[in-house]
């Protein structure tokens, strides 16, 4: 145990996290909600800065020094991202505002040019919203079919069941890597596989998978990957889809604008080559160079040890929660990633939420955007605690401790 | 008392507290003191839902003040719900609709109200002035 909590070197990791060393109601922060975001180290903090300090200026349309630096440095992060999860090509890699926006694109895209009535696309019972709602939208201008693979009661995809939903009808597979609710990881290769098998295309929800582990969409075999910047200890407002060249130049724009065109005339626009036409107007550009930033600082703590650390975290969460009287961990998948969502008998989640708050630990009570998940598990919200690599052992002993005397209190 | 008294009493009470878990518990004992609503009007229609917890409001006019009973299935919240109704409850409707609410920002409870807290509190608040203006147009 003690060899492998020094997997990483914890200390200097934390003071890369100047919110790390901050207090709330008085009390040194313990900051486990890193599944609805994560934090920033201060090289991406100084990387905003520095960008709107010296660098500022909009990109692909100038001529001046300044454009070309920042068109430069925009697509040298789209290339860090490209190496970051192992795509073939650059213009594979798409900015998008995040995995919700990633997500919208594909779906209208796609369904626009390839769905027909009848048609049907698979989810399943552990989707975030994001990964739901757009579906059903175009489902219905299409009149669609949206099917969901059921789970079991530990939180894992009935696997068996996804193999019979599959038919020469399906033509879309869509599926979180990781749930951000249970920590499962689901096993997407295979289901890429089968997928793909019966002719149909998949998108990956990688949005809780990117931070914790190491993604090849190559080795993976899926068309698409979504995922989102601020998940990923980089700035909010950027994501990524990542899409296979030949089925990415297949689909339609979806939006339209400046950067995504060739030539525009009032008779008949055409559009600019990938991937720029799917990046209509403006970007965040500060966004996709933070990103970038935070891929290489990512990268050099290793994303295996982060994967190894967070693996401890989990497992002594785990043990020392299970030792409080009444508590259920909701989700217990046999793989799970840094995501502990719980339930204490006879307490309303956000009453634990509220209290361990003043006791300055930050976690997530409520439905985590999957209420389809909620019914399914019949629990009207979770108290969530999900953790980043810079979080320590100590930090859950507070959370325990915290968690013991809001128990106590609300009984 | 007047709406206005009663809740400098409320603030006078809460001013031993300087801790904020012992604030905590004590909403948390009003919370399990609080009378339950009736089951019967735990329905659909007297449902305030929040994101995160769900709050019951019912109101009845009699002798000419507004009964009102509630609940919520988070104790937290339905404490303060029991400092709300212990304020409004037996009042006229104009008293209702006409005194301005402070104690919740006084005794530094303001965070329950705010949007993203999301537990049906600011909506209750709401609902509770909309049955008082309602009262009133039928008297
Ligand atoms: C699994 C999953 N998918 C999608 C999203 C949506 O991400 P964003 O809000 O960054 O677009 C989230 C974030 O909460 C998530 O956890």
């Amino acid at each position: 145990m003690i060899k492998e909590k020094n997997i990483l070197n914890i200390n200097k990791i934390r003071d890369d996290f100047p919110i790390l060393k901050r207090e709330v109601n008085g009390k040194p922060l313990v900051y486990f909600d890193n599944g609805a975001t994560s934090q920033k180290p201060q090289l991406v903090i100084d990387v905003i800065n520095k960008y709107y300090t010296f660098e500022n200026s909009n990109i692909h349309r100038g001529i001046h020094t300044l454009s070309q630096e920042a068109t430069n440095a925009y697509e040298v992060a789209r290339k860090k991202v490209q190496r970051f999860v192992n795509a073939q090509h650059e213009h594979e890699i798409i900015f998008t505002k995040g995995t919700t926006d990633s997500i919208n694109l594909v779906a209208a895209s796609f369904g626009k040019k390839h769905l027909k009535k009848g048609d049907e696309i698979i989810i399943s019972n552990m989707e975030h919203h994001s990964n739901i709602v757009p579906w059903q939208m175009i489902c219905e201008e299409k009149e669609a079919v949206l099917k969901v693979i059921p789970i079991n009661d530990k939180g894992e995809l009935l696997m068996d069941e996804f193999k019979k939903l599959l038919s020469p009808k399906t033509k879309f597979v869509s599926i979180t890597h990781v749930s951000n609710t249970l920590g499962t990881i689901n096993p997407v290769k295979e289901i890429i596989k089968l997928a793909k098998e019966a002719g149909a295309l998949v998108l990956i929800d990688g949005a809780q998978a990117v931070p914790h582990t190491k993604i090849d969409v190559q080795d993976l075999g899926c068309d698409f990957y979504a995922f989102s910047g601020h998940k990923m200890f980089g700035p909010t407002g950027v994501g990524i889809l990542y899409g296979k060249e030949a089925i990415l130049n297949d689909l339609p724009p979806y939006q339209g604008g400046g950067d995504m065109i060739k030539t525009v005339t009032f008779e008949k626009t055409t559009y600019n080559e990938l991937p720029h036409k799917f990046e209509a107007g403006t970007p965040n550009i500060v966004g996709g160079i933070g990103l970038g930033v935070a891929i290489d600082y990512m990268n050099s703590i290793g994303l295996d040890k982060i994967e190894a650390y967070e693996h401890e975290l989990l497992t002594y969460a785990t043990e020392q929660i299970k030792q409080i009287e009444g508590v259920r961990i909701v989700g217990e998948a046999a793989k799970k990633a840094s995501v502990l969502s719980f339930v204490v008998d006879g307490t309303h989640p956000s009453d634990i939420g509220m209290i361990i708050d003043k006791l300055g630990v930050a976690i997530r009570t409520g439905h985590h955007c999957t209420e389809p998940l909620m019914n399914r598990l019949n629990v009207p919200g979770t108290a969530r605690a999900s953790f980043a690599f810079y979080n320590t052992f100590e930090e859950i002993d507070i959370f325990i401790a915290a968690l013991k005397r809001a128990v106590t209190m609300l009984k | 008392m007047t709406i206005k008294e009663k809740q400098e009493e409320i603030v006078e009470e809460f001013s031993l507290f300087d801790e904020w878990m012992d604030k905590y518990e004590h909403i948390i004992e009003l919370g399990k003191e609080l009378p339950l609503i009736e089951e019967k009007y735990k329905t659909d229609e007297n449902l305030i839902k929040g994101c995160q917890s769900r709050v019951w409001l019912h109101a009845e006019l009699i002798d000419g003040n507004v009964i009102f009973t509630a609940d919520s299935d988070a104790i937290i919240t339905k404490g303060i719900i029991g400092l709300v109704i212990r304020v409004f409850s037996g009042h006229s409707p104009k008293e209702i609709a006409e005194t301005e609410l402070f104690f919740i920002d006084q005794i530094g409870l303001q965070e329950h109200l705010s949007p993203t807290r999301s537990n049906g509190l600011l909506s209750m608040l709401k609902q509770i002035k909309m049955y008082a203006v309602a009262f009133q147009a039928k008297q």
